[in-house]
């Protein structure tokens, strides 16, 4: 089995950054979450990567404390998920940025700093941060998706956040801002930030240091690119995650 | 728009009643209506504004996001409540000016009570909008919400059939409905030169009703949803 204990991936024992146990979770009449459990070290880059609608989403919105759920627990920073002291700490990228149109770049930020009570000087910092310095001033609306997106993430960083959970931060970007955005993940990441990053682009794994790879609402595998090549002997990653699928639903047919 | 529309709409009123036949003595029938306009605007304006604005807010992910920061559910709606509130003074600051200066309305009444309750009103109609914002998935039902929410209230209060002689269950619904203790303190305000005590417990029952509807509005704000 490819899956490696959570123990060994911590390593040292301490503390895990993210703690899921047994978590299930079910929307509507569908099981969005099936018995998942997961641990995640601190300060690390950690990508969760499945196809649409595969519970990234779901299991996002769980450790950010937004998502009822049916069972399990979630346990993030060694407090509940959703704790009232976890929402200065926990910073949160929405899939769709989730950024006020009619208002100026540097106003959004500046809101979400007053929120979190990180004052204007936090706001500037990461608007500068994002590389939106030239467009401070700049309506919402006027500017494009991408940095729409990086609006929405200067949103988050402004509280300095110890945990930071990016929602599909790369989709419908052109592959320089996405390596820019990468870049600036890792800087986050050596600075002691814990990032949870989702995607559906297999190309964007190597860039995470640990991989969830999550299908129709179970955990397929947590494990590291490196691993995920050895074990399957694929070369890309695309088909490495495919023969994972392969490999998980052969016992079900047989 | 929300500033000057009401104002307009009051002087439009104004130039409708000039040349209309009123018993020599009686005071003008445009005193009557534009008392009536000056509560009705600010409760539909801001139940509109309010509704629209917070149902942008729950469908483009932004409440879901702001919830996840360590702000409070009431200071939100309270942060809500005052900056719509401040819009609805200014619009009623405007609104009574002209009225009482350019237009001559003439009320037995202080004018700073009508104002008064031209502010209740307005939160009255952005606790209502608040509220209703919860149970419209798109802007247009939000929008669809104002014939549901308001028009029966602006029918039963008393403007088009007097309320004593509605049919017996509909003044039931009558007593039931905000908006016909703020027409009939509003009326109060426009016959008596002292603030009257019918006038004061239906201030006391609208301020009610608001309070009610924001603390309702801060039960649909989840945290978690499903």
């Amino acid at each position: 089995m490819m899956t490696s204990s959570p123990d060994e991936l911590i390593g040292d024992g301490a503390r895990p950054a993210i703690a899921v146990e047994n978590l299930t979770v079910i929307r509507g009449r569908r099981t969005a979450l099936d018995d998942v459990t997961v641990h995640i070290a601190p300060g690390t880059v950690t990508g969760i990567l499945g196809p649409s609608g595969c519970g990234k989403t779901t299991l996002i919105r769980s450790i950010v404390g937004t998502q009822i759920i049916t069972s399990g627990s979630v346990t993030v920073l060694g407090r509940p998920a959703g704790s009232a002291d976890l929402r200065h700490r926990v910073g949160y990228v929405t899939q769709d940025p989730t950024i006020y149109p009619d208002l100026r770049v540097i106003d959004n930020v500046r809101y979400f700093a007053s929120l979190y009570g990180t004052g204007a000087k936090a706001a500037d910092e990461s608007v500068v941060d994002v590389g939106l310095d030239d467009h401070r001033t700049a309506l919402c609306s006027n500017l494009s998706g991408g940095q729409r997106t990086r609006v929405s993430l200067a949103c988050a960083l402004v509280s300095h956040p110890d945990l930071l959970v990016l929602d599909e931060p790369t989709v419908g970007l052109d592959p320089v801002l996405r390596v820019d955005l990468w870049q600036q993940f890792d800087r986050l990441a050596t600075r002691g930030t814990t990032l949870l990053i989702s995607s559906h682009v297999m190309d964007e794994a190597d860039h995470c240091a640990d991989l969830l790879l999550l299908r129709e609402g179970r955990l397929l595998a947590h494990t590291t690119p490196a691993a995920l090549r050895e074990d399957t002997g694929c070369q890309s990653l695309e088909e490495a995650f495919l023969s994972v699928i392969r490999h998980s639903t052969e016992p079900a047919l047989g | 728009m929300i500033l000057v529309v009401p104002s307009l709409i009051i002087t439009l009123m104004y130039f409708m009643f000039q040349d209309a036949p009123h018993p020599p003595g009686a005071p003008s029938p445009f005193n009557a209506a534009c008392l009536i306009m000056l509560g009705v605007f600010p409760l539909i304006v801001m139940f509109l504004i309010t509704s629209i604005t917070m149902q942008r807010e729950r469908v483009s992910g932004t409440l879901e996001r702001i919830l996840t920061t360590p702000l409070g559910r009431l200071d939100l709606l309270a942060a809500y409540g005052t900056a719509f509130s401040i819009a609805a003074a200014a619009q009623a600051t405007l609104a009574c000016v002209i009225s009482f200066w350019l237009l001559g309305l003439d009320t037995a009444g202080s004018p700073g009570l009508v104002f008064a309750i031209a502010i209740i009103n307005a939160v009255l109609g952005v606790g209502l909008g608040l509220l209703c914002s919860a149970f419209a998935r798109t802007e247009f039902q939000a929008v669809q919400f104002m014939p549901v929410v308001i028009a029966p209230q602006l029918l039963l209060c008393g403007i088009i059939v007097p309320r004593d002689v509605l049919p017996d269950w509909l003044q039931w619904i009558s007593n039931a409905l905000p908006a016909s203790y703020a027409l009939e303190a509003l009326k109060e305000v426009g016959a008596h030169p002292d603030l009257t005590a019918t006038a004061v417990r239906d201030i006391a029952v609208v301020i009610a009703f608001a309070v009610v509807a924001l603390c309702l509005a801060a039960a649909t704000l989840r945290r978690r949803t499903p």
